[in-house]
């Protein structure tokens, strides 16, 4: 099959995502690399919940005081929009309409700009309090955990913005559908494990 | 472009093997990197052979041992026994399926090439005169203590290769998923197809965690992080369950692909199909999924409490029962069979016994209060290698024999192959067994030197010359296949005569597109099946002759992973040397760069046209 050949909305396959067997591998592949991510996690969620609060002796930081849940739920509200929005441009996708698609994608990548903005300052700000990376194990544990995230956000956005790029000119084809399909896959997953972050460092942390 | 063969240059021949996404050639070059680092860490035993033959010996220094040790446990398994078994998936797996290449050819490149850089890292460290010394599992106490960059050189070399492993792990996944020919269920898969499916499957949920363990170990080490240092909250026993986590499973990935090497051997050669599939396959997935409830076993003494050890004891038994199930399995294939003993043949036969009694000792250690007893003794070297040596190894080796016809068009020498069984075989027995004695009698594991008059002398002696033994026995297979390569007289499609499933039915080596038309299959062991009925192709298509899509080659990875290895020493001597910071940017952005590319230009591959196919069709006289 052609993967350059130019569709129209009415020949556009149901399901551009795995129309061909190169699509069909990365759809399956995806699934499995974010089946291996979710243990990554896992396993940075086990050291964080055993390392919580432990610090040298007369170690003054605690999750009580440290967070703040206003800026917190402000970054989700952000992350969760972008991801409904990323799901307005698979809409698009599936209905042929490329200039749509980008245009959500671009909204869905200014979105998670904010979420990442939010979260340096938010960094910026518990540094100022001394809460460093090297004071504590719970400070390594917290940003190692809550940073791995902001890199898997901030490494969507390069993806995103590339994908965006390159296909400027190209418009939508079989070859690249099941990219953008698979950014969304991965932003989705993003998404999912922020309200695991959310849940049990931020809220768990205030209230437990 | 045709598959006819020409003289070509030896910078074309280069430029080929560099940018290379056929799974035959990757497979040979993971044979060919997996059996570098084999030698690596065989000369590294016996250096450790030769330093414990008398005691109190002087040959290597306390430290000097340490990162002997470390070094080759390390190489041997990350190194040399997982790269050599993927070398077979690759080269053997899509051929089992009917496929004619994995599903990510370019990701399968890629992750040769970073097991590729990840091992110069590791081994590079030897000509920084800082190796890693904290042991191949590297616990934390040890390894924060560690001075000099040995245990970065450990860390970052480990993490290359590691993504390298996990890239291929996803890839068979989705090749065994997707690719199958017409008719390939899941129940009629071959058994190294099988063990290849759970074993990657084992891998991507398996290394996660050592990538996270291996960061967490960077991170201490080089900014200050506290995860596991006591004084400042940490807690060094994180390091020991994330690394069993990982570690324990990985044992499982290094012997069922072993497993499924000796499945094919006793159908093979027994000349029956094998016993009880259908156990076979429901063991393996068994083993698979009870090789993630056991990691603490490794923990015993740390005292995680009774309930825990008990909990872990019980579910280390467990996994008795699938493997018990294999073995007799394979004995009631070679019942009533018609046997050929091989060279590889030889290898199955010998290899039931030997993994049997690493698996009696397994069940030993596995009891939590024997376990205080044996804890840290030679015992417990003597233990994993009987499983390692006598299972994976004699596996790989076993393979090299079986396989080394397909994938390099000509055979090895049986008679050459029967004198490296039996000097290997003697040798690993005289080198281990004994050590069981030595770890009853109370010889520490990890020890330099011993003082004389512990009645260990003997013992020692007999373990050292064993591993000459081994040595020699390893240098005859060399030896075996430098005088073979050079012969090279060629082989048809099936040189064994009795060969079962699809990479039989094809020539050896096969042409890049492995199937000229795509075999419909019939059945579990379907050449035999075809055979049977008169079909001496032993292939019927499932497709008229057509135009085959392939893909292109790409010298991306080589050069992302080379990024990947430069941004390594530039992490390393990031703050001591003023060019450390730079040369760490000058890597990533060379790797991001090399993403880039990939990313934006379409890579569409190609066809192979369908006369091409029907000239190559005509010339080898096969399938019509």
């Amino acid at each position: 099959m052609d993967l350059n050949k130019k569709f129209t909305p009415e020949t556009w396959p149901d399901h551009p995502e795995k129309a061909t067997l190169e699509a069909k591998n990365k759809f399956v592949g995806f699934w499995l690399f974010l089946g291996g991510e979710t243990i990554l996690f896992a396993t940075l969620f086990a050291t964080y919940l055993a390392l919580k609060n432990k610090g040298p002796s007369g170690f003054k930081f605690s999750t009580q005081e440290l967070f703040e849940l206003p800026l917190v739920f402000v970054m989700t509200l952000l992350l969760l929009t972008s991801s409904l929005t990323s799901v307005y441009a698979m809409y698009h996708l599936k209905n042929y309409n490329f200039k749509k698609m980008q245009l959500w994608l671009a909204i869905t990548a200014f979105l998670g700009l904010g979420f990442l903005a939010l979260e340096v300052y938010e960094f910026v700000h518990y540094i100022h309090l001394g809460f460093t990376y090297d004071n504590s194990a719970f400070s390594s544990a917290f940003y190692t955990l809550v940073g791995t995230h902001g890199f898997h956000v901030a490494i969507g956005l390069v993806w995103i913005t590339l994908l965006i790029f390159r296909n400027s000119k190209r418009g939508l084809n079989l070859y690249n559908a099941p990219k953008y399909y698979t950014f969304s896959l991965y932003w989705h997953f993003i998404d999912v494990v922020w309200v695991f972050i959310f849940t049990v460092v931020y809220l768990m942390g205030v209230i437990g | 472009m045709s598959s006819v063969a020409q003289k070509r240059g030896f910078g074309a021949t280069l430029w080929d093997w560099l940018t290379t996404v056929d799974h035959k050639k990757i497979g040979i070059l993971y044979l060919l990197g997996g059996g570098f680092f084999f030698v690596v860490g065989g000369i590294e035993a016996m250096i450790i052979r030769v330093q414990l033959l008398t005691p109190n010996n002087d040959l290597v220094s306390a430290g000097i041992f340490n990162q002997i040790i470390t070094m080759h446990g390390t190489t041997m398994i990350f190194l040399a026994a997982m790269p050599i078994l993927i070398g077979f998936m690759n080269a053997i797996m899509p051929l089992q399926i009917g496929a004619r290449d994995v599903a990510f050819p370019f990701l399968n490149s890629l992750g040769f090439w970073m097991f590729f850089f990840g091992g110069v890292f590791l081994n590079i460290s030897w000509f920084f005169g800082q190796v890693p010394d904290a042991g191949w599992t590297s616990y934390a106490s040890l390894a924060m203590a560690s001075e000099g960059h040995g245990v970065d050189f450990y860390a970052i070399g480990l993490q290359i290769a590691g993504g390298g492993t996990l890239l291929g792990g996803i890839n068979f996944l989705v090749t065994i998923i997707n690719m199958r020919a017409p008719g390939m269920t899941y129940m009629r898969m071959p058994l190294f197809t099988w063990t290849t499916f759970v074993a990657s499957a084992m891998i991507l949920f398996a290394f996660p965690p050592l990538t996270v363990g291996l960061f967490l170990l960077t991170f201490e080490r080089m900014f200050g992080a506290n995860f596991f240092d006591p004084t400042m909250g940490g807690n060094t026993i994180i390091w020991e369950h994330i690394f069993w986590i990982f570690g324990h499973p990985e044992v499982y990935i290094l012997i069922l692909p072993a497993f499924g090497i000796f499945s094919e051997i006793f159908s093979i050669f027994s000349r029956k199909r094998l016993f009880g599939y259908s156990a076979m396959v429901f063991a393996t997935v068994l083993i698979g999924f009870l090789g993630f409830m056991v990691w603490a076993h490794h923990m015993f003494t740390v005292g995680l409490g009774p309930t825990a050890n008990a909990i872990f004891s019980v579910a280390t038994m467990a996994i008795a029962i699938p493997t018990g199930v294999k073995i007799f399995n394979w004995l009631l294939t070679i019942w009533g069979g018609s046997i050929k003993v091989t060279t590889p043949m030889l290898w199955a036969l010998a290899f039931i016994p030997t993994f049997v009694m690493g698996g009696v000792t397994g069940v030993m250690l596995g009891t939590a209060p024997l376990d205080y007893q044996l804890h840290d003794t030679y015992f417990v070297v003597a233990h994993f290698h009987y499983v390692i040596v006598g299972g994976t190894v004699f596996g790989i080796i076993a393979g090299t024999h079986l396989y080394w016809p397909k994938m390099f068009g000509t055979m090895l020498n049986e008679a050459l192959g029967k004198v490296t069984f039996w000097f290997f075989f003697i040798g690993f027995h005289l080198t281990f067994l004994i050590q069981h004695w030595l770890g009853f009698w109370g010889m520490p594991r990890r020890v330099f030197t011993y003082m004389d008059g512990q009645g260990w002398n003997s013992a020692n002696v007999i373990s050292s010359v064993g591993a000459l033994f081994m040595a020699i026995g390893i240098t005859i297979m060399v030896y075996n296949i430098i005088v073979t390569s050079i012969k090279n007289v060629r082989v048809a499609n099936d040189p064994w005569g009795d060969g079962r499933t699809l990479e039989w039915a094809i020539e050896s080596p096969p042409v890049f597109y492995n199937f000229a038309q795509t075999p419909l299959v019939r059945g579990l062991d379907t050449v035999y099946i075809e055979k049977m009925e008169g079909n001496l192709s032993g292939i019927t298509p499932a497709e008229p002759v057509q135009d085959i899509h392939m893909p292109n080659g790409s010298f991306i990875p080589f050069m992302l992973s080379l990024g990947l290895f430069i941004a390594g020493f530039g992490a390393m001597f990031r703050t001591e040397e003023p060019w450390g910071m730079a040369v760490l940017i000058i890597g990533l952005v060379w790797t991001f760069a090399a993403m880039a590319m990939r990313s934006l230009k379409d890579d569409l591959g190609f066809y192979v046209k369908k006369e091409d196919i029907l000239k190559d069709m005509k010339r080898k006289g096969g399938q019509k």
